[in-house]
């Protein structure tokens, strides 16, 4: 299937990938060949197979309820990119 | 042309867990920013989320309790968008498979009851918030609130005004405080609500295009935003135009709704489940076992306080409206053992009042309800009178003495020796000649007079009724 | 000691033949001298090694510790560490020191390991050749030329030359088996949730499992005792009691029915099916008995991951957004300019591609036609197996279907670079255990021959590979400019 520029700057932008169009020529090439590639799975009928999300069929196991996290603030802010004040900070965001 | 306006609401209700709904931090409201963010919150690397057993035990009672077909097996999906206070792209929330199927919730508004329907109510997490205020023109992000569980409640478009769309609003929070799932805190944002709002002719059945507004954050203002928008897609409509589907933002200083700045074409959730937890399984045996921690529910408990002690509507209703405060009541008719509308009276007027004074909640409240039926039992059984009761009451109040040694101390019984009374009516009739003449005259007006006379000279303590008969026969018998 | 395998290893620390600081001391000068060449390493922790070392050595000395206690050991770059940085082999990660162990490294480090340092991979786990590591190709210590494999080509090509006595990695679609094939080596990819996930970073979180790579079966046994078992952190992980390795491996083979993949020898290489034919007759004298059995899904598992993995990955993914950890573009004139060039600079080609592809996959409109008929699909495949494991025991097949290729062969093809996981990819679909096993060579490469059990049947698989071990010599085989 041959996806468009168009679509593959528009499936960048919806995952935040910066993209070139240079960069957007090549990924078009390269997800269209890709997007081909994986047609193959249309020579199989599914119609009432039930879809395996899982290797596992097992039930999600529940966690008790208790506080078991200490405050490690000082140690998960020292590894970020930018800090004050104890917040995150990013550019403006404008609802 | 008439317009009919279609509402149908999405309450959030923050789950009243210790630690978060997939992580172990705390939830505790208030903590300095992100000292309750834990690894596994911020998104980090390699961590992995594992369900918190209280958020399912949380959202199946309220699905009981709202007589919903419990989901013997429902799916966390992943929600895919980006935005700063939401730290792994994605949001984990129910999608196709929530744990609470279709149910109901009965409204009263002015006198009519409705069967509101609720479509689904499905766990997700909280994201995180964003703070505003000046950093050098950039935003702060505090993750404390990621990953607080949240019910994401949604309900039917069967709500047809602004006053239904708030009554069901009013209802659903009385009953997730009722069932202790939600602290019902909304400045604290514990209880936040999304609505869908359409308009469309009057006897059409199809729906007009909807527009939702996002976040409002108080009964008031969710009725004067629905309002709004259903004025201004009238407008719209009559002069012609078309409404647009979009999201919109309550302004509560401008009393509008304005469109939200991110555009809708802008997200493809691209919901999947997620790889990371597994179909949640509910058994029977979980499921009797939430049953059976399930209180009485406040549209029962309505009902009971009207058959069982012949309350009308409205005082049933006010004293369900916490389950504390019904609570309080049924412990007052209990240790009181006198007619429960002299409770419902004394616990509407003069407790609510003097809580409400004094800015106390019920239970905060000074006088128990252990207390009160003791000061209810002295007016049943004619020890003091009503109003000298207000007067116990207040003292009970500021000292936490019971009534009994109040009235013992303070000389208050009632006096209800006919003698005693006689002698003391005998007395003002010879000390107001004129007045007893103008009565017998046929000033009747005037028996005000003796009345007020007698309890000043008992200090309001002579039983009224005695005070009554006795006057009258004596200022009748000309004697 | 460089040639020696953990249990030899163990055996001369016990008895105190050797240190553990001699023997640590003697990998971080092996992997100074080679490690120019082979750039298997990302970061070498030297201090934190011979500290570890000394701590072995205290207990040994006092006749204290596990079979692991004082082993040099290397992580697969996936795998946090708190306080070492841990990359994935990506820039977005270059400033990362994770501020918690993964459950894999700390049960190794409760065993009594030595940490010598991170491996390096393909970039967040996806390549199968290593060169889509933000930090260089990792060259195959048997043929520099070639690729060691991937996306653990670190582990397997620092275990295979020496510079490590055993390493960790992780197998998506192949990632422990192919490289370890490549390299001839020994790897076990373990039953999804038998091993936790727990810090070991995202790629396809329902293919994703870590496994042991090491010379033998012998010590891929000792390595996957201490690192299975049931982890309350991860959901995934499965709650069941972990066998005695060890104990199963010399169990007797007789009456053993090992199936052959009809669709796996299908259109084999000659060279590679004389290499099992080999292998197959050794089996037979240890009694095997082998069956041909029919996955006739197969075919469709490469298609089916290509659309699975690169889904979960975008999602996973998303949360390298420069604004926590990790890589953030120089002054972001908006929110959004910094979304999209953090992740534009920070991730490279490769990753890039799968993100967009498992965007599309799930995006409105098209997820019925890929990312659910990938789901079915991959029911129908797992069925096969299923129904296979009814039959026999174990399946036997090659493990790649060509020996190591040249550096630079397939990175202009991404559907060629994809088809190298052919035989393995379908194994991570089903959640099986695999393992490669060093069976000969091609060419003077080696080239390895794949077992795949049933459900938590890592017991049997290694008892399997191990008594071939006993009658071969492929597996202790050293690459002649490493010995």
């Amino acid at each position: 299937m041959a996806l468009t520029l168009e679509q593959v700057k528009q499936i960048a932008y919806l995952a935040r990938i910066g993209i070139g169009d240079e960069d957007a020529a090549r990924y078009t090439h390269d997800l269209s060949s890709i997007l081909d590639f994986v047609a193959q799975m249309d020579a199989v009928d599914t119609t009432d197979i039930e879809p395996m999300a899982h290797p596992l069929d097992l039930p999600q196991r529940l966690r008790p309820d208790e506080v078991t996290e200490e405050n490690q603030r000082e140690k998960f802010l020292a590894i970020a990119p930018a800090v004050e004040n104890g917040l995150y900070l990013v550019p403006k965001v404008i609802e | 042309m008439e317009w009919e306006p279609v509402i149908g609401l999405e309450i959030h209700v923050q789950l009243l867990t210790r630690s978060k709904i997939f992580s172990g931090a705390s939830t505790a409201y208030g903590a300095p920013p992100n000292t309750q963010a834990c690894a596994i919150d911020l998104g980090m690397p390699g961590t992995l989320p594992v369900l918190n057993e209280a958020a399912v035990r949380l959202a199946v009672k309220f699905g009981l309790a709202v007589e919903a077909e419990i989901a013997r097996r429902s799916v966390f999906a992943r929600k895919n968008y980006f935005y700063p206070d939401l730290p792994k792209g994605y949001q984990i929330s129910q999608y196709e498979l929530p744990v609470v199927g279709k149910g109901h919730l009965t409204i009263h508004l002015d006198g009519r009851e409705k069967r509101i329907g609720i479509t689904r109510a499905h766990l997700e997490e909280d994201a995180g918030k964003s703070l505003h205020e000046d950093f050098h023109g950039l935003t702060g992000i505090d993750l404390n609130r990621a990953g607080t569980p949240l019910l994401e409640i949604v309900s039917e478009p069967d709500l047809r005004s602004p006053e239904e769309a708030v009554a069901y609003m009013k209802k659903l929070h009385q009953l997730v405080v009722w069932l202790g799932i939600c602290d019902g805190n909304m400045q604290e944002g514990s209880f936040r609500c999304d609505a869908n709002v359409s308009v469309r002719p009057l006897g059409e059945r199809a729906f007009g295009t909807r527009t939702e507004i996002k976040n409002v954050n108080s009964f008031r203002f969710v009725e004067r935003a629905i309002q709004f928008e259903i004025e201004r897609q009238i407008r719209v409509l009559e002069s012609g135009g078309t409404v647009v589907q979009e999201t919109r933002l309550y302004d509560a200083d401008r009393d509008e709704t304005r469109p939200m700045r991110t555009k809708e074409e802008a997200f493809d959730y691209r919901y999947f489940p997620d790889p990371d937890l597994l179909p949640l399984v509910i058994s029977e045996d979980f499921i009797e076992e939430v049953r059976r921690e399930l209180p009485e529910l406040p549209e029962a408990r309505y009902r009971r306080f009207i058959e069982q002690y012949g309350l009308k509507p409205y005082d049933a209703e006010v004293l369900t409206a916490t389950r504390a405060l019904s609570d309080y009541f049924e412990a007052v008719v209990r240790q009181a053992a006198c007619d429960p509308k002299l409770c419902a009276n004394w616990v509407m007027v003069e407790l609510s009042g003097a809580l409400n004074r004094a800015g106390l909640e019920i239970d905060q409240s000074p006088v128990d309800a252990d207390r009160l039926a003791g000061l209810l039992r002295r007016i049943a059984d004619g020890t003091i009178s009503g109003k000298i009761a207000k007067q116990v009451f207040e003292l009970m109040w500021d000292s936490g003495k019971d009534a009994d040694t109040l009235i013992e101390e303070k000389g208050l019984k009632q006096i209800t020796d006919a003698g005693a009374i006689e002698k003391i009516i005998d007395e003002i009739i010879a000390a107001n000649p004129k007045q007893v003449a103008q009565y017998r005259a046929g000033k009747e007006k005037l028996f005000g007079f003796f009345v007020g006379q007698v309890m000043k000279a008992t200090q309001g303590k002579a039983n009224p009724q005695q005070v009554n008969a006795l006057l009258k026969e004596k200022l009748q018998g000309g004697g | 000691m460089h040639t020696k395998t953990l249990a030899e290893l163990a055996q001369g620390l016990k008895r105190r033949e050797f240190s553990s600081r001699e023997l640590t001391q003697h990998f971080l000068d092996r992997i100074r001298r080679h490690d120019g060449t082979l750039n298997a390493f990302i970061t070498v922790t030297p201090e934190r090694a011979l500290a570890d070392a000394d701590a072995a050595d205290v207990a040994l000395d006092r006749g204290e510790g596990g079979p692991l206690t004082g082993i040099p050991l290397a992580q697969k770059d996936i795998f946090c560490t708190d306080g070492i940085r841990t990359t994935c082999g990506s820039r977005m990660l270059d400033n990362f020191p994770p501020p918690y162990d993964a459950t894999v490294v700390a049960r190794l480090a409760q065993a009594g390991t030595v940490l010598l340092g991170k491996l390096n991979m393909d970039e967040f786990a996806m390549g199968s050749s290593n060169e889509t590591s933000y930090y260089g190709p990792v060259r195959n210590p048997w043929n520099t030329d070639c690729v060691p494999g991937g996306s653990s080509g670190g582990s397997a090509a620092a275990v295979a030359a020496g510079l490590t006595p055993a390493a960790t990695g992780t197998d998506t679609g192949g990632s422990i088996r192919q490289p370890a094939a490549f390299c001839g080596i020994t790897g076990l990819k373990p039953t999804y949730g038998r091993v936790s996930r727990w810090g070991m970073i995202a790629f396809a979180s329902s293919l994703d499992q870590g496994g042991p790579m090491a010379r033998s079966a012998e010590d891929c046994a000792m390595l996957l005792q201490a690192m299975a078992g049931f982890d309350p952190k991860d959901s995934t992980s499965v709650d069941r009691p972990v066998p005695d390795y060890g104990a199963a491996l010399d169990r007797d083979l007789r009456g053993i029915r090992i199936g052959l993949p009809e669709e796996y020898f299908a259109d084999l290489d000659p060279a590679m099916a004389q290499v099992l034919e080999a292998a197959m007759a050794e089996y037979r004298r240890l009694g095997v008995e082998f069956k041909a059995v029919s996955l006739p899904n197969i075919g469709l598992s490469v298609p089916a991951y290509y659309v699975i993995a690169p889904s979960e990955c975008s999602s996973n993914l998303a949360r390298y957004d420069g604004v926590r950890y990790g890589y953030r573009c120089r002054d972001p004139r908006d929110l959004e300019d910094l979304y999209l060039r953090t992740r534009a600079e920070g991730f490279g080609a490769e990753v890039k591609r799968r993100i967009l592809i498992g965007t599309y996959a799930l995006s409105a409109g098209y997820y019925d036609a890929y990312y659910l008929k990938a789901q079915k699909i991959r029911r129908l495949i797992a069925d096969d197996f299923r129904r296979a494991f009814q039959e026999v025991d174990a399946l036997l097949g090659p493990t790649t279907p060509t020996p190591a290729f040249r550096l630079g062969e397939k990175t202009g093809d991404p559907i060629a670079m994809y088809l190298s996981d052919i035989y393995t990819i379908a194994v991570n679909l089903a959640g099986l255990p695999g393992m490669s096993v060093p069976a000969g060579f091609i060419d003077g490469r080696p080239v390895g021959m794949q077992l795949i059990g049933d459900y938590f049947a890592e017991d049997r698989l290694l008892n399997i590979a191990h008594r071939y071990q006993r009658e071969t010599d492929w597996h202790r085989r050293l690459p002649p400019e490493f010995a």
